[in-house]
């Protein structure tokens, strides 16, 4: 029996210490190849970065579903904002034409573009889902320029490893890496269902951003930043919903 | 010398000849573990749940849109018509991190029991109904008279049926009502009829799984709390009796 005993602790330490060292490996493969989110510390840190390594592993090029004109949501939903501040509703009054979408950061080439410059890159239409993660969700037809075709513009060096896109709201700021930024399907959008992208869903200029949560396609933007490096902004967790006790990544 | 220092160990790993192991220590490892990501799931699951307690069939649905069914609860959100006057805190965020990490935790958990199960036998011999057992008159005698030395038929079933049917449905519509997760494999969302179809359902399998808690924890109470608790966590009941 001790025999036996004396077998199974070698085994088990052995399995502790592979398991250990397995852990280590595999924490420094996942930095290496950027499967760690910014808010991938603390409590949550490990279930989080199980989540963004294994959508950045299985998912990276996939497409968001897209439907059919007739699935579009008859009553999409436009959910509450904090009120439209005087800067906002100036702009508005002036239909946006003064409106300034500023693209600086790691680019070769900073640029500050009206939404008619927006307008004249090319379009781009998309039937999709938008789901908040509060659990409702509506299909719209969006439709905008690629921000890849935008980034690809002002010109982005290989080491460009995130896009930060902030609202006029200045406590709404997001970001995502660049799968998601140089997506297909993330839009800079500035229409829906046909029309004028309506102020309630984020006109003029909305990021769209279909294969995560509605909270990452921020409304109202004005101001877009490529980094190498999220520590920078915020309180460094990559976005101001890790702030506020949300995911980072919210592809889920 | 190394023996006499080593044998005081050998009754965590071996069980003493006098009395019988009734659950091996894998199955009592990934059972407690199982336990512990299922509360931390219900509770952070009901959270998320009370930021919009409406259910909807299909693709789509919002507070504009003619719900299948809602809940009477009041909302943590204020966009929500619920009839209650007040609005609850906001506790979706940590709920969602706390909900995703139990999830995984509770998926690996399944993992490694169920390559222990199908490896060592567990399901074969414990699980899985013996022939000539699947008929009504064994099943009444199950409900009856509870035979103690093994799992009965109604017991076998009802474990079959959880891990192999719940357990897998659970992930799967919770997986359907990832974006990431339905752009991968569409076809996994539209099979359930939608992503709120997958909400609808995730929902009813959670109550049913919430149920299954109930009657189990009633069951073990209803057998002797103590002993069957003390079988879970050491293995020994106390009994001469086995379940491995």
């Amino acid at each position: 029996m001790s025999t036996i005993s004396r077998r199974k602790l070698i085994i088990g330490g052995a399995a502790v210490a592979g398991g250990a060292s397995g852990l280590a490996v595999a924490a420094t493969v996942a930095r290496r190849y950027g499967l760690i989110p910014p808010d991938g510390g603390g409590l949550y840190g490990p279930g989080e970065t199980l989540t963004y390594a294994a959508q950045r592993l299985l998912t990276r090029h996939s497409m968001a579903r897209e439907f059919a004109p007739g699935q579009i949501s008859k009553l999409p939903f436009a959910n509450a904002v904090d009120p439209l501040g005087d800067p906002f509703k100036k702009l508005q009054a002036g239909g946006f034409a003064d409106w300034r979408l500023a693209v600086d950061g790691l680019v070769a080439r900073p640029a500050s573009f009206s939404v008619a410059e927006i307008r004249s890159f090319p379009v781009h239409s998309q039937i999709t889902h938008l789901a908040c993660e509060e659990g409702w969700s509506y299909i719209a037809q969006w439709t905008g320029a690629r921000l890849s075709d935008v980034l690809q513009h002002v010109g982005i060096p290989p080491q460009a490893r995130y896009v930060v896109y902030r609202s006029i709201q200045a406590d709404w700021w997001e970001s995502v890496d660049m799968a998601d930024a140089l997506h297909p399907q993330t839009l800079v959008a500035y229409g829906m269902n046909g029309g004028e992208l309506p102020v309630g869903f984020g006109g003029p200029l909305r990021l769209r951003v279909p294969r995560q949560l509605g909270y990452k396609s921020v409304k109202y933007i004005t101001r877009i930043t490529v980094t190498d490096n999220l520590k920078p902004f915020g309180k460094g967790l990559g976005s101001a919903s890790p702030e506020g006790g949300y995911a980072w990544y919210a592809g889920i | 010398m190394a023996d006499s220092v080593w044998a005081p160990m050998s009754g965590s790993f071996a069980p003493a000849a006098t009395s019988v192991s009734r659950h091996s220590a894998v199955v009592r490892a990934t059972h407690w573990l199982t336990a512990l990501c299922f509360l931390a799931l219900l509770v952070s699951g009901v959270e998320i749940l009370l930021s919009h307690p409406r259910f909807y069939w299909g693709e789509a649905g919002n507070v504009l849109t003619r719900p299948l069914f809602s809940l009477p609860f009041p909302s943590s959100r204020g966009t929500v018509p619920t009839g209650y006057g007040y609005v609850l805190p906001d506790q979706n965020g940590w709920s969602r991190y706390l909900h995703f990490q139990a999830a995984w935790g509770a998926v690996l958990t399944g993992l490694v029991y169920f390559i222990y199960g199908s490896v060592s036998g567990h399901f074969r011999r414990n699980l899985l109904p013996a022939r000539g057992e699947l008929s009504w008159r064994s099943i009444s005698t199950a409900v009856t008279k509870h035979d103690e030395s093994s799992y009965n038929v109604v017991q076998r079933l009802t474990y079959l049926f959880v891990i192999f049917v719940l357990f897998p449905l659970v992930i799967w519509t919770g997986l359907a009502m990832s974006p990431a997760f339905a752009s991968a494999f569409p076809d996994a969302v539209s099979v359930l009829g939608g992503q709120q179809s997958a909400r609808t359902i995730h929902f009813f399998i959670s109550v049913s799984l919430f149920l299954f808690l109930v009657v189990h924890v009633v069951m073990v109470a209803v057998n002797g709390f103590g002993s069957r608790v003390r079988a879970m966590i050491t293995g020994n009941s106390g009994a001469n009796k086995e379940v491995r």
